[in-house]
């Protein structure tokens, strides 16, 4: 009886023994093929990291070759013709990663002996700086009016910026340009500034934000008797601030490397952005190229390092247009 | 006299009533008392800045756009209707420059959304390093392109690196700035700019699926291709409009990287919309310059205008 019971037993355990292995079994073959299929997808993000990083590392690196070097390596990429077309002719280009003799003759040679492009650089800054600022100052008053009592002629209007934010450069440079010109101030920093600081996107972007703050809370500070700037003052904008930063790092980056707009409304080269005046340099100062280039990603770069998470929820923000 | 007295009464509280019913059903009426109707008006007032700057530097001028693209010049503005477009149309630079456009924007947007969903996917399937990866394929959209057209122009030079690995595989070598091959050329750099930006919008897209329905799918032992096809891509639709809209807007910025590496006369291949615009403008050619703007905004409009329909029609079960 009691052998019969233990043999019985013993089947009952052998089988849930194996039924045991043969989960076991299966989850090892789940865990290494999730394992592999870890590894494969680490790899290939590796690889595409590589590529992404390629030419930004690139150029830094570059920039620290003297320029006897540059000129020996990549001369014949930026050759000139008498005509002033860059020119290709025959022989090896050198793409070095890790230069022979770190030196920062470049650098000293852009910072202190050849100011233009300083020059160019400082224009960038004064042409990118207001525009981020009263950008983002109007924007907010913008959306706030967009925010409280919404009615549908706001909507419309709303939807007119959707329109005219979703509309290519092609397109609206036209317009600004023909206004530019009745204003007259066509060739001056006002060409760029003034619809820039117009600019519908921000307005989109923080409108969609701040309608996402309920009511009820403006509302209550209503009825505690809080007048319209107060909500503005007190309420939406210390709600808003981090969508302020992710809008302003928005409009900063797009406004950095901006070309097509200098291009049209400032004739004047002088007044020209570094971002545009970089592709003149020519043959001659061949060495300087990558120094000055470095030089104008380092705002950029500094930006995006303190402020990547902004960055990453202004765009995830932008997402989802229909809000 | 007592009776009669309550019932007058009762009859002053019966018209009050009204009254109060009545003021009660006027202000509904009207939308407004007099506290929210001065703050609609404040509220305009906030507004009213932006909206007059855009009023003034989009509006405004477009319309007069439209006027001067159907008239024959802006001093004797004699209508002439559509002859501006006709003329436009039949421009050969336009007609190269369309074309070109039109077969960059159809190659490298859809590349675009593919990829950097297939990133984003890659990101989110749990993988070591994440948020360096994340860095990693952001960092292209922070840095200006006038910075790193040095590198490009040295890698893809007919003596450069990409033609060293192409011998490395015994190909032959390839002119790639001044062939047919320019718009592969383009083509990567838009993606290199591009794909950062798109894969954060798709990362945050499917953090967002909600993850009970996929754990219920999967406990109906659906394939993890069926969960993809049927579940996420749904749930997606609404980002993958977005971002193939503005990838389709950035396709058209691709001439800031053209004129950085070619300067205003590209090879035929790479000479886009823009550089048409440009030449028109330093003509001040202000019809042709018109009607080729309006063309392209019909033309956005269309494309945006199907593109909302279709995610209309794929999106609608799962929204709400």
């Amino acid at each position: 009886m009691s052998e019969r019971k233990g043999t019985k037993h013993s089947a009952e355990e052998l089988a849930l023994q194996r039924w045991d292995k043969e989960v076991k079994r299966k989850k090892k073959l789940r865990d290494t093929r999730h394992f592999v299929r870890i590894l494969l997808a680490t790899m290939i993000a590796g690889c595409f990291a590589v590529l992404f990083l390629m030419p930004i590392v690139l150029t830094i690196t570059n920039s620290f070759m003297s320029a006897s070097e540059i000129s020996a390596n990549y001369g014949q990429v930026f050759a000139t013709t008498d005509t002033g077309g860059k020119v290709y002719i025959s022989d090896k280009v050198n793409l070095k990663f890790i230069p022979d003799m770190v030196s920062f003759s470049q650098y000293i040679t852009v910072l202190l002996k050849s100011p233009e492009y300083l020059l160019k650089f400082w224009n960038s800054v004064i042409l990118v700086g207001p525009i981020v600022v009263f950008q983002l100052l109007v924007a907010a008053g913008a959306s706030y009016g967009f925010t409280r009592y919404r009615g549908r002629i706001k909507e419309i209007i709303f939807f007119v910026y959707i329109i005219l934010m979703l509309m290519p450069y092609q397109v609206t440079l036209v317009p600004n340009y023909l206004v530019a010109d009745w204003l007259h101030v066509l060739d001056t920093n006002w060409a760029i500034w003034l619809p820039g600081i117009f600019s519908p996107f921000s307005v989109y972007l923080l409108t969609k934000y701040m309608r996402r703050i309920p009511t009820s809370v403006m509302e209550a500070a209503q009825i505690d008797g809080a007048g319209e700037w107060q909500i503005f003052r007190r309420i939406c904008m210390p709600l808003c601030k981090g969508a302020m930063c992710s809008i302003a790092i928005l409009i900063f980056i797009d406004y950095w490397n901006m070309v097509e707009q200098p291009l049209i409304l400032l004739s004047d080269q002088e007044k020209h952005p570094l971002s545009v005046f970089l592709s003149k340099i020519n043959s001659g100062e061949i060495g300087l190229a990558f120094a000055v280039a470095t030089i104008y990603m380092v705002p950029p770069i500094l930006v995006f390092l303190y402020g990547e998470d902004y960055l990453v929820e202004g765009i995830t923000y932008q997402g989802g247009i229909k809000g | 006299m007592h009776v009669s007295k309550s019932r007058e009464k009762r009859k002053a509280l019966q018209q009050e009533n009204d009254g109060a019913k009545k003021s009660v059903k006027k202000i509904e009426k009207t939308g407004s008392n007099p506290r929210t109707r001065r703050g609609k008006w404040i509220s305009a007032g906030y507004l009213f800045p932006s909206a007059a700057g855009v009023l003034l530097f989009f509006v405004l001028p477009f319309l007069i756009v439209i006027y001067y693209s159907v008239v024959d010049n802006p001093i004797s503005h004699q209508f002439v209707f559509l002859d501006n477009f006709v003329m436009v149309f039949q421009n050969a630079a336009f007609q190269q420059a369309a074309k070109n456009t039109l077969t960059f924007s159809a190659s490298a947007v859809p590349l675009a959304v593919v990829l950097s969903l297939l990133l984003a996917m890659m990101l989110e399937s749990k993988i070591p390093f994440k948020s360096q990866f994340r860095t990693f394929f952001l960092s292209p959209m922070m840095v200006p392109i006038a910075s790193v057209v040095l590198i490009w122009q040295v890698l893809f030079h007919y003596n450069g690196m990409m033609n060293e690995i192409l011998a490395f595989f015994h190909a032959d070598k390839v002119d790639w700035l001044n062939s047919p091959y320019a718009q592969v050329v383009i083509i990567i750099l838009f993606l290199w700019k591009n794909l950062g930006y798109n894969m954060i919008l798709f990362m945050s897209a499917l953090s967002s699926i909600p993850k009970d329905i996929i754990e219920v799918a999967v406990l109906e032992s659906a394939s993890s291709f069926q969960i993809f096809w049927r579940i996420k891509l749904r749930y997606m639709s609404s980002t993958i409009l977005f971002v193939t809209i503005m990838s389709l807007i950035n396709s058209f910025k691709v001439f800031r990287e053209i004129y950085l590496l070619k300067g205003e006369y590209p090879y035929d291949t790479m000479y886009m919309l823009q550089h048409f615009m440009n030449n028109t403008f330093s003509r001040l050619d202000y019809q042709k310059m018109s009607a080729a703007a309006i063309m392209m905004a019909i033309v956005m409009v269309v494309i945006i205008g199907i593109l909302f329909l279709t995610e209309n029609h794929f999106g609608k079960d799962v929204e709400g």
